[in-house]
């Protein structure tokens, strides 16, 4: 039986979260479709055929698909179950809401938030905000299954040529309604896209030290922005700046925590980056256990100099 | 109106947690419990609906062992009027306390669920969102902002790069994100009136739900733990290091 990837996207492109789900539904089976559910989301479904390794796109288009509310893209996803062994989608703030009452609907345990797959019913999460590996397996007929992007490699944008199939939608389910959505806006790199992050804690004391502080490194490095959980919670930046067990995760090329002392929750959403560099003034902060490179100083200080050097 | 809130115990955030040698779990014997930290909020914010005159009774329920009054005792003392306990030993997943979530929902006849996103033990963040499938409930999860009025719920998200808002009917389903609110302390004088609050048992057999797991953990193990790195004296040795060392620049 093929594989249901149900793809994150703004209704004109694909986000980087699909492609690495295609690469988690490539370990489960050769025949992968991908689901574009949206309001004239063509170009996405377009976008979604050209992934290597794709073999149909499903495309569903109203407009009560257009804001991804959960009560009809399960109804959609209900509608489709029956063709597939496993329906997977990344574990965005869209997979997350949405699968769950998926898995519900079909009467089955869903297994959130998968970091590798073992075999068709086996797969490994993270559990205790990454403090612990779990490997379990499933006995439901159908898998739902979210899968956490930064385990998983991206498949190739292009080089695929899947066919694309228009469904239908089923009805509104006239529960909920779309108001409206307020997006950050930023000329950053998204923070669970970006190759490198600057991020502060509550260190920096103010929001405006991030404007004036962390910023211009940020710039410097072309890099995105986020935050510790005590720094969202002191008001300092919005909540989509977070990283960690409650926030996003992250797995950049190199992560910069500036002013974060690195409590397990907001460990366990970045110690997978490939290199850490750690700045803080008190030298026994546990985020100095996982950084490759660390200094001990006044941030107000440290950091203005390295976007010094970085000029040079 | 009535609300029902749902709370979980689970081992204490400041934990560190500790794998189990023969890899069946983490160690839970003789470590600090607390409610999770979402349900905590989900309480904080049922309360405030009531003190604002929205709500006129909050029901608290937890499933889980005999321990979990404790944490319905806590729920009591933030100012909820009574208490629920859907007692068992057996591992309960996400999917059976939705299935016995329903059933109280069903008896109690709430016009409004709030649960916690997520619970800070297995991650899985489900249950909301499953029960409200169950109920056929529109659902509005990882709120940041609640909003009732004329049969409706006018509920802010937390979402990849912002906010959404959206209106959904009651009765719904909320689930808490952290910005919602900051719950109160509890004071020593609510702590005393908690314990002469009403705390019904009940059992999943007499619910007449099946909470067998779908899911078998076949092992836990500690993930591979990074090393520490360098100390380096000032921001040209870090730029150095990460140009000629590291490569990422």
């Amino acid at each position: 039986m093929a594989v249901l990837v149900v793809a994150e996207h703004d209704n004109k492109s694909i986000r980087k979260a699909t492609l690495n789900a295609v690469t988690a539904a490539q370990k489960l089976g050769p025949d992968i479709h991908v689901l574009v559910a949206g309001e004239q989301a063509g170009d996405a479904a377009k976008a979604a055929a050209q992934i290597a390794g794709v073999t149909k796109v499903l495309h569903a288009d109203a407009p009560h698909l257009g804001a991804f509310l959960a009560e009809n893209v399960a109804a959609l996803l209900v509608g489709l179950s029956k063709n597939y062994s496993h329906i997977l989608a990344p574990a965005t703030s869209n997979g997350k809401n949405v699968m769950p009452r998926v898995a519900a609907l079909l009467d089955v345990q869903q297994i959130s938030d998968v970091s590798a797959v073992e075999s068709a019913d086996t797969f490994v999460r993270p559990i205790y905000a990454g403090n612990a590996l779990a490997t379990v397996k499933s006995k439901d007929p159908i898998k739902v299954i979210t899968v956490r992007s930064t385990a998983f490699d991206a498949a190739a944008a292009t080089g695929g040529s899947a066919a694309v199939e228009q469904v239908a939608a089923p009805a509104d389910a006239g529960l909920s309604a779309f108001v409206s959505r307020e997006l950050s806006k930023s000329e950053r790199p998204e923070l669970t896209a970006a190759k490198i992050i600057v991020s502060g804690g509550r260190g920096m004391a103010s929001g405006e030290n991030f404007t004036k502080v962390l910023e211009p490194l940020a710039d410097k490095l072309g890099a995105a922005m986020g935050a510790s959980r005590a720094a969202v919670d002191a008001g300092f930046v919005p909540n989509d700046w977070q990283v960690g067990q409650t926030g996003k995760i992250v797995a950049p090329d190199l992560y910069i925590a500036v002013g974060i002392s690195g409590a397990i929750q907001h460990l366990a959403g970045m110690k997978d980056s490939r290199v850490i560099v750690a700045i803080n003034k008190d030298e026994e902060a546990p985020i100095f256990q996982v950084a490759d490179y660390g200094i001990v100083g006044d941030l107000f200080q440290i950091v203005p100099t390295v976007v010094e050097e970085l000029k040079k | 109106m009535k609300i029902l809130v749902s709370v979980k115990r689970v081992v204490d955030f400041n934990v560190k947690v500790r794998v189990k040698a023969d890899g069946t779990g983490v160690e839970t014997a003789n470590v600090k419990m607390s409610m999770n930290p979402f349900d905590e909020i989900a309480v904080e914010e049922a309360v405030r609906l009531k003190e604002a005159g929205v709500a006129t009774e909050i029901v608290v329920v937890s499933c889980g062992a005999q321990a979990c009054q404790e944490t319905l005792r806590t729920a009591l003392a933030i100012g909820a009027d009574r208490a629920i306990l859907v007692e068992t030993n057996e591992e309960l997943q996400p999917l059976a306390v939705a299935k016995l979530l329903k059933k109280v929902t069903e008896k109690e006849q709430p016009g409004l669920v709030i649960l916690g996103k997520q619970a800070i033990d297995d991650d899985a963040n489900q249950t909301g969102q499953m029960l409200a499938a169950l109920l056929n409930w529109p659902q509005a999860t990882f709120a940041s902002k609640v909003k009732i009025s004329s049969g409706k719920a006018e509920v802010t998200r937390e979402v990849d790069g912002g906010l959404e808002t959206l209106s959904i009917k009651l009765p719904a389903i909320v689930t808490t994100d952290l910005r919602l609110n900051e719950p109160r302390y509890v004071t020593l004088p609510n702590i005393m009136k908690a314990k002469k609050k009403t705390l019904e048992i009940l059992k999943p057999d007499a619910l007449g739900v099946d909470v067998a797991p779908r899911l078998t953990t076949v092992k836990v193990v500690e993930p591979s733990k990074r090393k520490a790195g360098i100390k380096v004296p000032d921001a040209k040795a870090l730029v150095d290091k990460l140009r000629n060392e590291a490569k990422v620049l």
